[in-house]
């Protein structure tokens, strides 16, 4: 049964929780001598619906994890499933393949040995869909019946429904703490399995990346996993060549907008490099693959460079330093706002120019802003993907020279999960590996510039 | 004693001003140039993609009148509401009769070079009205990728012959392409449009929104109005900020490593895209409605406070109504983000080949960025306008949806 359907069904006994909760209260409220019962008919009426709705609703998910599983079990148990192989790849494209047609996502199978299975599959669905659906009815009826008997005119709705909604809102909030745990959670748990098949010594600091997805999993070469040229690269791409951009152009930009700018024209810049901000990554990407990159080459072959590479670093580091000016240059403008006006007015009646100023007070000033910005910046720029993707390439190389091929982290997180490789393979929990160092990367990056940034504003105040 | 000092401007003094002004002028000039560079790349960017998109909206088609009184070809009426109308209408022998009339019109060495898809143009014009089946109409049909791109001055001679001659004869013209907001993917530039990817896209955001916006928006009246200061609320805000830093693809390995694992039966569908760019959104979402929320004034609260409202009316009531607009701008502009995510999407599998537009949010689906992607890689010349093409509907979107913002922000805009 599709998790639409249920959670429409939900809904709807909830609205009728709502009306029938609402009704009674009213009929309370009439009964009442003076009018009046403890709280108003819609607080009766949330009451009920909550009850109904929050049960069923966590039922729902629960039944959608569960029930393809138990699907899958009864098909397989199903004496039409004896011929399947016993496992692997072939046997789960069947076993879609059916579910496909059972479900009327597709016409016909391809394989005909899948159609015994569309028959068992259709008994499973309409089986385990239908005591979804009557457990949901079960369930909502039951919950529903409790709070409609607790409905008295002397009962207090008002503050029962508080407290639910005080709950739902602290949940709401641990939503955030639980997804950061989900990150550590599943990237350290991949990790540590990959560690089991290669070492973290080999990982950390070999020097020869060149996973092998199609190798025997149990056969791993560890020195194939020497992760330094992607390190080298990332840092190469998104610290040093994006950084090289971005911070001269954006500080700058930041500069000029706050110190010489007409208001108007202002008003007419700032909105534009944020365009430059929201454009998609993959706009970019595909700009650097179609425009720039060829445009390196071509400009390397023109000054005597010997066969360049058609996937430079330098394509992609350009157009990332271009995609991270707007936000260094936003950062730059605030921490150069937060700088106190007497120490500009101070200065330029010294007799100071005001280039003398900018450079002198106002961005020594604003220094650790400016710092915390370009610390986020690089943080983006290094797990910035679908640039690197795009334009970078697949190889890993050891090598300053930005005309080379290079490769990422984020491109290998991309290229060992989109692959061929099954899931337990060394080559595909690698992805998860990386991840990991990138995540700690960031986090730190983030942490240090947030601490740097929230000190740095309270110091003029 | 009463003797003014006249102001000493020795020749070694004006000349140290005069560099300084240099400087100074120097120093301006940088900055407008550093101005300038940013909007001259993002001027050459949009125009690269509108020079080259333009002809994307475009494809090269021929004209093939095809008389059904003759072909034989029955639309049983209940068929054709149904899903499988346009395999019926092949299996009556459409491509036959579509490559019949072709040779007719264009001569056999032309019609070779209709689409291998073409039909299916023809069998939706049939499906769309089945009373074409008994008059003659003219089709506009797809060329071979080949030959539209001889059409363009590329490819193999022969093709640029060929396109020539029939050029001249008038029977070849690149026209516009309203098909290519309404088709799917498709392994022939010609044939591919972008709804498939543009529904999955809405599904998917609206998977996000629906997850994304409550949970934020709770999220953040409970740090701002209910929260106690304690170690806890400091951790759960430390966490909100690092996640809004955190790279899009950790979110892509979350989604991967927990959703793909309960829900494995829904690899590449909107739910699971949704539910991953919502954990993206989420922070974004909390951050601006916590600015929004400390923007409406105590007064508010303590004025409803006072009349006897309990402090889940004050906030339902009152302070989130106020805060709604500002809530929404941060909302608007934290689904555009997420619009235009890919890396996320390609981990949990959402680039897969998908030729027709998902019909749900648990069928396979892809996104518009994703598919820009997709085709980026395709090694055929014509995919290279027809990404473009789409890249500017993306664009577009994401305009439009800024554009939104702006005008919230300014319509609802109060000063307290």
């Amino acid at each position: 049964m599709s998790p639409t359907i249920l959670l429409l069904l939900a809904l709807g006994l909830g609205l009728a929780g709502w009306l029938a909760a609402r009704a009674r209260a009213w009929t309370f409220r009439r009964a009442s001598p003076d009018g009046r019962i403890s709280s108003l008919p819609t607080y009766h009426a949330w009451y009920v619906a909550l009850w109904v709705t929050l049960p069923v609703l966590a039922f729902i998910t629960l039944w959608s994890a569960i029930s393809p599983g138990l699907i899958i079990q009864s098909v397989l148990a199903d004496p039409a499933a004896a011929e399947l192989p016993a496992f692997g790849f072939q046997r789960d494209a069947l076993l879609n393949e059916a579910r496909n047609v059972a479900t009327g996502a597709a016409p016909a199978v391809f394989n005909p040995k899948a159609t015994a299975l569309i028959q068992p599959y259709r008994d499973a669905i309409s089986f385990y869909g239908g005591i979804g659906i009557a457990a949901t009815l079960v369930i909502a009826f039951l919950a529903g019946a409790w709070a409609f008997l607790r409905l008295k005119p002397d009962f207090a709705a008002r503050s029962k429904v508080e407290r639910i909604v005080m709950t739902i809102l602290l949940c709401a909030s641990l939503v955030a703490i639980l997804t950061t745990l989900g990150i550590l959670a599943s990237l350290v748990f991949e990790t540590v399995r990959f560690f089991g098949m290669v070492s973290p010594i080999d990982f950390l600091f070999g020097t020869h990346w060149g996973p092998d997805p199609m190798a025997r999993a149990a056969a791993v070469d560890g020195s194939r996993y020497g992760a330094i040229p992607l390190f080298w690269g990332t840092i190469f791409i998104g610290a040093i060549i994006a950084m090289i951009v971005a911070i001269p152009l954006g500080l700058m930009s930041a500069i000029y907008l706050t110190q010489y700018a007409d208001p108007r024209l202002r008003a007419w810049i700032k909105p534009a490099l944020e365009i430059l901000a929201g454009v998609p990554t993959v706009v970019y990407g595909y700009f650097a693959a179609l425009t720039i990159a060829p445009a390196i080459r071509d400009l390397a072959l023109a000054m005597g460079v010997s066969n360049p590479s058609s996937e430079s670093a330098l394509a992609a580091g350009l157009v990332m330093g271009v995609m991270i000016i707007p936000f260094v240059s936003s950062m730059a403008d605030d921490s150069i706002a937060a700088v106190p006006q007497a120490m500009r007015d101070g200065s330029l009646a010294m007799g100071a120019t005001t280039s003398e100023t900018i450079r002198r007070v106002l961005v020594p000033a604003a220094l650790p802003g400016i710092v915390a910005g370009v610390m986020l910046a690089i943080s983006r720029a290094i797990g910035e993907t679908m640039i690197v993707v795009m334009a970078a390439s697949t190889a890993a190389n050891l090598t300053a020279n930005p005309l080379e091929a290079m490769t990422t982290v984020t491109v290998q997180i991309v290229a060992m999960l989109t692959g061929e490789g099954s899931f337990d393979h060394p080559a595909t929990l690698s992805a998860f590996a990386l991840g990991f160092v990138l995540f700690m990367v960031t986090l730190g990056l983030n942490f240090v510039a947030l601490r740097v940034v929230k000190r740095f504003r309270e110091a003029y105040e | 004693m009463n003797e003014r000092v006249a102001p000493t401007r020795t020749a070694s003094f004006e000349a140290r001003l005069q560099k300084r002004y240099a400087a100074e002028r120097r120093f301006k000039a940088v900055g407008l140039g550093a101005i300038l560079f940013s909007v001259a790349v993002l001027l050459f960017l949009l125009a690269t993609m509108t020079f080259n998109g333009i002809g994307g909206f475009q494809r090269v088609e021929m004209d093939v009148p095809i008389d059904f009184t003759q072909a034989g070809i029955a639309a049983d009426p209940t068929m054709m509401t149904q899903s499988g109308a346009a395999n019926s209408l092949q299996a009556q022998g459409l491509s036959e009769v579509v490559s019949f009339y072709a040779s007719q019109a264009l001569g056999d060495e032309a019609a070779a070079e209709i689409g291998p898809d073409a039909w299916r143009d023809v069998a939706a014009a049939i499906i769309a009205d089945p009373s074409i089946l008994r008059e003659t109409v003219t089709f506009s049909l797809p060329t071979s990728a080949d030959l539209a791109s001889g059409y363009s001055g590329e490819g193999s001679a022969e093709m640029q012959t060929l396109a020539q001659k029939l050029a001249d004869e008038g029977k070849l013209a690149k026209n516009f392409d309203p098909g290519f907001l309404g088709r799917s993917d498709a392994t022939n530039p010609q044939q591919v449009g972008i709804w498939g990817a543009l529904k999955g896209s809405m599904l998917t955001m609206l998977v996000t929104l629906l997850m994304a916006f409550p949970i934020g928006v709770l999220a953040a009246l409970y740090l701002e109005e209910y929260a106690p200061r304690n170690r806890w609320t400091d951790l759960i805000e430390v966490s909100i900020n690092n996640l809004a830093a955190v790279p899009s693809i950790i979110f892509g390995l979350l989604g991967l490593a927990v959703f793909l694992t309960i829900f494995p039966s829904y690899r590449s569908a909107p739910l699971i895209g949704g539910l991953t760019l919502a954990l993206m959104t989420m922070p974004v979402i909390v951050i601006s409605g916590r600015n929004a929320i400390k923007a409406v004034p105590p007064s508010i609260r303590d004025g409803a406070l006072a009349i006897g409202a309990s402090p889940v009316q004050v906030v339902f009531h009152h302070v989130l109504p106020l805060a709604l607009p500002g809530i929404l701008t941060g909302t608007i502009i934290g689904m555009a983000r997420a619009l235009g995510e890919t890396a996320p999407l390609l981990m949990i599998g959402m680039r897969a080949f998908v030729s027709t537009p998902p019909d749900g949010l648990t069928s396979p689906a892809t996104v518009l960025p994703v598919q820009i992607f997709l085709w980026s890689d395709e090694i055929d010349r014509g995919f290279v306008e027809r990404t473009s093409a789409a890249i500017i509907v993306l664009l577009l979107f994401l305009l439009v949806m800024n554009g939104l913002a702006i005008y919230l922000r300014n319509k609802f805009e109060k000063k307290w």
